[in-house]
This record gives C-alpha cells, structure tokens and sequence, in this order.
C-alpha cells in the first residue's frame, strides 16, 4: 500500500498545493493589495475621497467575494484555457485561485490599512507629503504587522480552496484525498493528506506570526 | 514687524447629519514674525480647527490665509506642499511613526521631500541633539516616554527650517514637570532659530509662560486678541475671565486655591498689583483708611511673560458706601481693579 508510487504522488501533491498556493497568492496580492490601499484612499474621510470609485471597487469585492468558490472554478473556465491554454492541471487552477483570493485580500488590506492611526497621516501631510508618499511610507509601513497577519490567513485559505480545486482535476493534495480517500474508499491515503494539509497550514501560521512578531517596533 | 500668517474673515463649515456645524464664524488675525503667539479657548471652540486653516490642512469654507505673503488658496497641490513643508506642526498625541526608529521619524519630512538620505541623517543628528536626545536615535517610539516623544516630534517638524511652527495641544498630555520643559524649549527655539510659533492650548499656564500675545476663541468667534498682560490684565469677553479668573481645572493646579461659595452675593472686585505695587502694603493700608474689613477671597502671584504679577479677588461689605471708597483708595494707588460678577466659581 505504502508503495513507493503512492509517496511519490504525495511529494508531487505537497509540491503542487505549494505552487498554487503561492503562486496565486502572489498574483492576488498584485491585484489585491492595491485595491485594498484603493478602498481605503478614495474612501469618505480617506486621502482622495471618491465616492464613484470606491463604490465601484467596494460593490465588485462584494460580488466576487460571494460567488462560491467551486462556482467560480467553473464559471472562469474560458477565462482560464484563454490564459493558460488549458483548464486542467496546477496552472490552470491558479488563474480561479487568483481571481477568488483577491478581493479577498482587497479586504484584509482595508481593514489593516483603515487602522493607522489618522493622526499620523495628518501629520504626514503636514509635512508636505504628496499622498503618494503617504501610502508607500505611512500607511503600508505603519500597517505592516496587521498586513503580514492578513496575508498568513490569506495563504490558509487559498491552500484550502487549492485542495478543492482537485474536483477539476487540479492537482495537488487535496486532489490525491478526493480521488484516493472519496472515490476509491482508501481512507489511510486521504488521512495521511489531510494531515499534511494540516501541517502546511501551521507551518505557514508560524512562519507568518513570527515576521509579525519580528517586524512590530511598537514592542518593548 | 511684518504679519508672517494673516488671517481674514475665515470661516469653516463642516456639513454633519444633523445639518452644517459652524465651527469658525469670521475669524481676523494676524501674527507677527518671531512672536510666541497663544490661541486659548475651551474644548469644541474651534482652535484645533483655526490651527490647521494655517496650513490648509483644513480648508477654510470661506475667507483668505495669508502665511509669508502668500494666499494659501491660490497654490497648486505642489506649491501647497511646498509652503507647507516650511510650517512644522506639533501634536497633542505626538504622531510619530510607530514602526520608524527615532532617527528614521526625524528624516522622514527631509527625505519626502528629495534630501539625500545620508544628509537627512546628518541633520536629523543635529536636531536631535539640539532637542537633548542624541543618546536616543535608534530607539522606537514605545520605548520614549511622552516628554521625549514630543522632543522627537519637534525635531521633526523642525527638520526642514520651517519659519513657523504651529504647536496643537502639544502639552496637553503631558504632566506639569514635562511641560515646562517643552515650553522651556519651544522658547530657545522660537529665541534661538527666530521661528514663529503659534501655540493652540485649554491651559492658560502655557499661554502665561511662553506667549507674548493671546487670543481668546470661544464658539468659533475670536473674542479677545492682544498682548498676554493686556488680557490678563483686563480680561474683556466671558471667555477671558472664565479662563482668567474662573478657569480653573485639574490639569491646571496653580489655580486650585479654594473661593468660598457661600459669598456669591456679596460684590467682588478682583485687583490685579503690577510689580512695583507689590512692595506697598496697600490692603492694610486700605482697611486702617477706610475702617472696613474685606474679605480676600483668593491671592495669587503669577509670573506673565516673567514679570510677577500679582491677583487677589476681595469680597467687599454690603454698603455702597464702603464699596466705592474701597474702590476709590485701590484706583487712587494705581491698582488695575474690576469688579467680578457671580461666576467666579
């Protein structure tokens, strides 16, 4: 049963849910990470409040972010094969993966950024700091702590959804639970998966916490 | 001496659910260059409001700003930037970048606005020496206690030579001790490097140690404006006498001296003795003259601007009489006497 087969398969899934999931992590972020600072900037009481804007991205979060997951893995199939060539294997679930995780992300990067401190921002500004600079060197530095909590949580997630993408064949641990443990009743395979799903997780937590932890200067 | 910020007809309104909030109606001021100038009023009067008209990080719904023979309405984004590099701010809660080391706070007005790195270094090295926290530079703010904060604060917004530093509540969570020492050193500042400042404050022991000259806002209108012995001498509005006389609160000890409540129907006259007046012992000498006792409700010597000033607010006799000969002998002896309504308290 523990043939040298089934831990090679298992390798490669370790491998291939790390390559989506950071993958596609990168690309939210990329996406994310602006819309996020967007959200907070052209917000009421924000550096450029513009209303227009901000309701245009603030509607968009909330749409994307309400359609299921494994909906959404269906509904970009032509997005994908126009992107990657294919709608089947690791790659080409990164692109649903990245379309998901980012107004997700757009999300968890207001709400760190909405938590620096205003006085702070006004004393920026005081200084004759264009809003350019505010963002680059106040608010995204000021908000670093809470952001790299954010993203920790953020790459959980998408890791879990990585694992559902294996209904599309998308490779990776959670595809080998689905095909071994749910169609071929090979329960030992799928608990071993889990548990190292489970231990990806941790070990992104942990790594995440600690650059939290080493990078707040508000500590004593 | 020439008007460095001037200030006319400004009003602001801000626009809330339950309809406009006037928060200045018509405001005129003018500071002068190198003056320490004090802007007092209770908390909601508007002067955290008025203090950011003078660098248009509030917007004046109508009315002109003049700082350094420019109207700060007429600037483009880049030019108001500009102007507004050379007018430093000090705040209440400091507003220091929590995740910047002290050094990196101090350079960051410098290199936001082009400055080599390694020059804004070297300057920063120089203000924080002049603020007395050389020995502090790689530390965070959460490791400075409120005292030092502020020194940090003010090494910033003097990094980039401002000519004017606008100081907003700057002292006011900080304990008596730290106070005198910021106040002791916006002082050498505004002495030392002719930088103008203009301090917002509740507190009128901040108004009597550094400013030469006050104004007094009360429900957005400017109700008192001149020199800090003028007012304190003669204050006119209710603002000024609540504060003056009246104005006593936790945070300000100095005016902790009890007044006897139970004497609110008597007429009260507060005598204000200059320093030459101090050495003549003109109540007693009142008293033995006119053969009638007072009540001294409360005495207190103050220093303004380092001359000594001394105040005492007497409970006069029932008799008419007796009151206006009192008032008469006290006027005759050059005392500056006026009588205090029934809110002392």
């Amino acid at each position: 049963m523990w043939s040298s087969t089934v831990i090679e398969m298992i390798q490669k899934g370790i491998l291939e849910s790390l390559y989506m999931t950071l993958l596609s992590t990168l690309f939210a972020y990329v996406i994310g990470l602006p819309w996020g600072v967007a959200l907070v900037v052209f917000n009421q009481g924000g550096l450029k409040p513009k209303n227009g804007i901000y309701r245009v991205l603030d509607v968009l979060a909330n749409i994307m972010r309400s359609i299921p997951f494994l909906i959404m893995l269906i509904l970009l199939i032509p997005v994908t094969v126009f992107i990657v060539g294919t709608s089947i294997g690791t790659t080409a679930t990164v692109v649903p993966l990245t379309v998901a995780a980012a107004p997700m992300i757009a999300r968890m990067v207001e709400s760190s950024v909405q938590e620096v401190d205003q006085g702070v921002i006004e004393a920026a500004q005081s200084m004759g700091a264009s809003n350019w600079q505010i963002i680059i060197h106040v608010l995204l530095v000021e908000a670093r702590v809470s952001l790299i909590s954010g993203a920790t949580i953020c790459v959980g997630t998408i890791l879990g959804y990585s694992a559902m993408a294996g209904i599309v064949g998308g490779g990776g641990l959670g595809d080998i639970a689905i095909r071994y443990g749910y169609y071929r009743y090979q329960k030992d395979i799928m608990i071993v998966t889990v548990v190292l799903l489970v231990l990806l997780v941790q070990v992104f937590q942990l790594v995440g916490n600690i650059t939290a932890m080493k990078m707040d200067k508000r500590r004593r | 001496m020439s008007s460095i910020v001037s200030v006319s007809d400004v009003t602001k309104v801000f626009k809330t659910k339950d309809g406009d909030f006037e928060a200045l109606k018509g405001i005129n001021l003018e500071v002068e260059e190198g003056d320490i100038y004090g802007i007092i009023g209770m908390s909601g009067a508007g002067k955290s409001t008025l203090v950011r008209c003078f660098n248009f990080l509030e917007r004046p719904t109508s009315g002109r700003v003049i700082v350094e023979g420019k109207d700060l309405a007429e600037l483009t984004e880049k030019e108001l930037r500009e102007q507004r590099s050379r007018i430093g701010m000090i705040f209440q809660n400091f507003n220091l970048l929590m995740q910047k080391n002290v050094l990196d706070n101090v350079c960051f007005p410098l290199t936001t606005r082009g400055v080599k790195k390694s020059e804004a270094k070297k300057r920063a090295k120089e203000l924080l020496d002049m603020v007395g926290l050389s020995d502090k530079e790689k530390s965070y703010p959460t490791m400075l206690s409120g005292g030092q904060k502020q020194r940090v604060a003010i090494a910033r917004a003097l990094a980039t030579n401002p000519r004017i530093l606008l100081c907003d509540e700057a002292t006011s969570a900080l304990d008596p001790q730290t106070t005198a020492s910021i106040l002791a050193l916006l002082k050498k500042i505004n002495q030392e490097l002719g930088i103008t400042i203009i301090v917002i404050t509740h507190q009128m022991n901040v108004v009597r140690e550094i400013c030469n000259r006050v104004g007094i806002i009360e429900e957005g209108e400017l109700v008192e404006n001149g020199t800090v012995e003028q007012v304190f001498t003669h204050p006119k509005s209710r603002a000024a006498r609540k504060l003056i006389i009246g104005g006593r609160n936790e945070l300000d000890s100095e005016w902790s001296t009890g007044v006897i409540s139970e004497l609110h129907e008597e007429k009260k006259i507060r005598i204000v003795f200059s320093e030459n007046s101090s050495y003549e012992p003109v109540i007693s000498n009142m008293i033995m003259t006119i053969g009638c006792p007072v009540n001294i409700l409360r005495a207190d010597t103050k220093s303004v601007n380092g001359k000594a000033k001394g105040e005492m607010i007497l409970g006069l006799p029932q008799e008419k009489d007796a009151q206006n000969s009192i008032i008469e002998y006290l006027k005759d002896h050059n005392l500056d006497v006026e009588e205090v309504t029934g809110d002392v308290e």
